[in-house]
C-alpha cells in the first residue's frame, strides 16, 4: 500500500463525526450479518490508523461458498476490513487491528499464527493487476513454490495448468507460458493473478474492486470466473460498481464512514435496502 | 419516500417527468370515466359519443410513459425505491388504460341505452355503484400523487363493498329480466355497465397494490389483506374505515 493511500485512509477516517449531515444515525448493522457456520467471522472490529479509527464495531460473517460484496462511498473502510481478513494491514505500521476474526473458528490474529501461511489461505486480488516480472508459468508456480506445494516439475506443471484452467486463461495462454506475464493484456493479466491466487489452493478469496482497470469483455469474463469460483471458494469483492455488486454476489454489505450500516440478500438490498443510506448509496442520492 | 435528491438533477427530472405524466394520464383516464357514467345516468347521447372518440389519447400516453420506463432502466439502471417506482409505473398504466377502455365500453352503451325506454329504478342503482367506483378511482390517483401506502390499502379494504353492491345489482338486474322478458336485451346493457363499472374499482385495487409496493417495497397481491394489515401497517386506522 502506497503512502498517498495511508494518507487518503487516514484523511477519510477523520470523517464520521460529520455523519449526522444525512440525519440518519448508524446504530449498529441492519439486516443479517450473521450467518450459520462461517467461513470467516469478525466480532467488535475496530480499525485504527495511528489514532484515526477508520472502522467501527463491525461484526459481520462470511458464509462458505458465498460471494459477498463490499459497497460503500470511497473512504468508506470497506478496503481497510478486506485486508483485515487475511492481515494485509499488518504490512502497515501504524495501522492497529483489533476484535476477534476468525478463519473455520481459528484466531487469524492468533500469536502462533504465521501471516505468509494464512494468506496463503485467504488469497487476494487487488484492482491493478499486479503480475511478477516473470514468466506467466512462474507467476502461477511462485506461491506453490514458496509453500512447497509440489513434489517434482511434472506435479508443478500440472497444478501451473490447472490454476490456469480454473481461472479461465490456459487456452489464450498455452503456448506462450515461458513469455512475461506482463505482456498480457489488462483483463489477461488480471486473471492470472488470479490463477496464482488459486494455485496455492486457497479457501477464501478476497477481492479489492478486481475489474476496475478493465473493460467491460475483461469484466464479464472475470465475473463469470466468480461464479464458478464460488463452488470451491468462499469470495469477497469490494467493489465501487452496484451494478457489479447485483450481479455477482449473494449478500452485499454496505460501509458507510466506517460502520458497517447493512448486510443483507443482494436482492433484498438492491430492491427494498432496510437502511436509509444503503438506499440513498445505491440510488445515487448523496452517498 | 422521495423522489428527489439523486446527485444527478437530470435523473431527478427524469423521474419526476414520468410520475407527471402518469398523473395526466390518470386525470385523463378518470375523467372519461366520469363523463361515460354522467353520459349513462343522464341519458346524454352526446356526451357518450365525445367518450367513445377520445381513448387514442389515454394508448398513446401509455406507450410514451412505457418508453420513458425503458430508457430509464437502460440508461439510469435505476435501483431500490427508484427501480420500484419504474416497475409500479410501468403496470399501474396498464391499468389505466384499461379503465380507459372500462370507460368507453360504457359510454357505448349509454348511447343505445339512451334511445330506449328506461329499466324501471335500474339507473338509481346504477348511480350507487357508480360513485363508489368513481371515489375509489378518485382515492387511488389521489394515493399515488402522494405516494400514500396507508390510504393505497384503506382502499384495498373497500373494495369488498363494491362485490357486494354488484352482487346485489345483480340479482336486482335477473328479477328484472324474470319479469319481462321484453327487458333483457336493456337489462343485459345494463348488466355490462355494471361489471365495467366493477371492472374499473377491480383495477383501482391493482393500482393501490402497487402503490403499497412502491412505498413499502412489498408485494401484496394476492394476500390476504387481513394478514397484510398486521404485518406492513398500523391496521387501527383501517379499522374505522370499514
Amino acid at each position: 500500500m502506497s503512502n498517498s493511500s495511508i494518507e487518503k485512509n487516514m484523511a477519510n477516517a477523520e470523517k464520521p463525526e460529520t455523519r449526522d449531515e444525512f440525519n440518519v444515525e448508524i446504530d449498529g448493522t441492519v439486516g443479517s450479518p450473521f450467518v450459520d457456520n462461517p467461513k470467516m467471522s469478525s466480532r467488535n472490529c475496530d480499525v485504527f490508523y495511528a489514532d484515526k479509527q477508520a472502522i467501527f464495531n463491525v461484526n459481520l460473517d462470511i458464509a462458505k461458498h458465498e460471494i459477498i460484496a463490499m459497497i460503500g462511498p470511497s473512504g468508506c473502510g470497506k478496503s481497510t476490513y478486506l485486508r483485515v481478513l487475511n492481515r494485509m494491514n499488518d504490512t502497515i505500521p501504524i495501522c492497529r487491528v483489533t476484535g476477534e476474526h476468525t478463519l473455520d473458528g481459528e484466531d487469524i490474529y492468533a500469536k502462533n499464527q504465521d501471516p505468509v501461511l494464512l494468506r496463503a489461505r485467504v488469497g487476494m486480488v487487488f484492482q491493478k493487476p499486479n503480475p511478477f516480472p516473470k514468466s506467466i508459468y512462474d507467476n502461477v508456480a511462485y506461491g506453490a513454490r514458496l509453500h512447497g506445494l509440489a513434489a517434482n516439475r511434472s506435479e508443478l506443471d500440472d497444478l501451473v495448468e490447472a490454476s490456469l484452467i480454473k481461472a479461465g486463461l490456459f487456452k489464450e495462454v498455452k503456448d506462450d507460458l515461458l513469455k512475461p506475464g506482463t505482456g498480457l493484456s489488462g483483463g489477461q493479466q488480471q486473471r492470472l493473478c488470479i490463477a496464482r491466487a488459486i494455485a496455492v489452493d486457497p479457501e477464501v478469496i478476497l477481492m479489492d474492486e478486481p475489474t476496475s482497470a478493465l473493460d467491460p469483455i475483461a469484466t464479464a469474463l472475470i465475473e463469470e470466473l466468480m461464479d464458478e469460483l464460488k463452488a470451491n471458494y468462499t469470495i469477497a469483492i469490494v467493489t465501487h460498481s452496484m451494478q457489479q455488486a447485483a450481479r455477482v454476489s449473494q449478500r452485499t454489505a454496505y460501509f458507510h464512514m466506517g460502520h458497517l450500516v447493512e448486510v443483507n440478500d443482494t436482492k433484498t438490498v438492491f430492491t427494498n435496502p432496510e437502511h436509509k443510506l444503503t438506499e440513498n448509496y445505491i440510488t445515487g442520492r448523496f452517498g | 419516500m422521495e423522489l428527489g435528491q439523486h446527485i444527478s438533477q437530470r435523473y431527478n427530472e427524469e423521474l419526476e417527468d414520468i410520475r407527471n405524466k402518469v398523473l395526466k394520464m390518470g386525470g385523463i383516464v378518470e375523467s372519461r370515466s366520469e363523463n361515460a357514467i354522467k353520459s349513462l345516468l343522464t341519458r346524454d347521447t352526446a356526451l357518450a359519443k365525445s367518450v367513445i372518440g377520445s381513448d387514442t389519447i389515454v394508448d398513446l400516453m401509455e406507450v410514451d410513459i412505457d418508453d420513458d420506463c425503458i430508457q430509464m432502466i437502460a440508461r439510469r439502471q435505476p435501483a431500490a425505491g427508484d427501480l420500484r417506482l419504474v416497475f409500479a409505473v410501468g403496470k399501474v398504466i396498464t391499468d389505466l388504460e384499461r379503465i380507459g377502455d372500462e370507460a368507453e365500453k360504457i359510454a357505448s352503451y349509454a348511447k343505445k341505452l339512451a334511445k330506449k325506454k328506461a329499466v324501471g329504478g335500474m339507473h338509481a342503482e346504477l348511480a350507487h355503484l357508480s360513485e363508489l367506483a368513481l371515489q375509489l378511482l378518485h382515492d387511488t390517483l389521489d394515493a399515488f400523487a402522494r405516494l400514500d401506502d396507508q390510504q393505497a390499502v384503506t382502499i384495498i379494504t373497500k373494495s369488498a363493498k363494491i362485490n357486494q353492491e354488484f352482487n346485489s345489482l345483480s340479482r336486482l338486474l335477473i328479477t328484472h329480466m324474470m319479469e319481462d322478458s321484453g327487458n333483457i336485451k336493456n337489462v343485459l346493457r345494463i348488466t355490462w355497465c355494471a361489471r365495467s363499472l366493477e371492472r374499473i374499482a377491480n383495477y383501482s385495487v391493482n393500482i393501490s397494490e402497487h402503490i403499497v409496493y412502491l412505498v413499502k417495497g412489498k408485494d401484496i397481491r394476492h394476500a390476504n389483506i387481513d394478514e397484510v394489515l398486521s404485518e406492513y401497517f398500523d391496521d387501527e386506522n383501517h379499522a374505522l374505515e370499514l
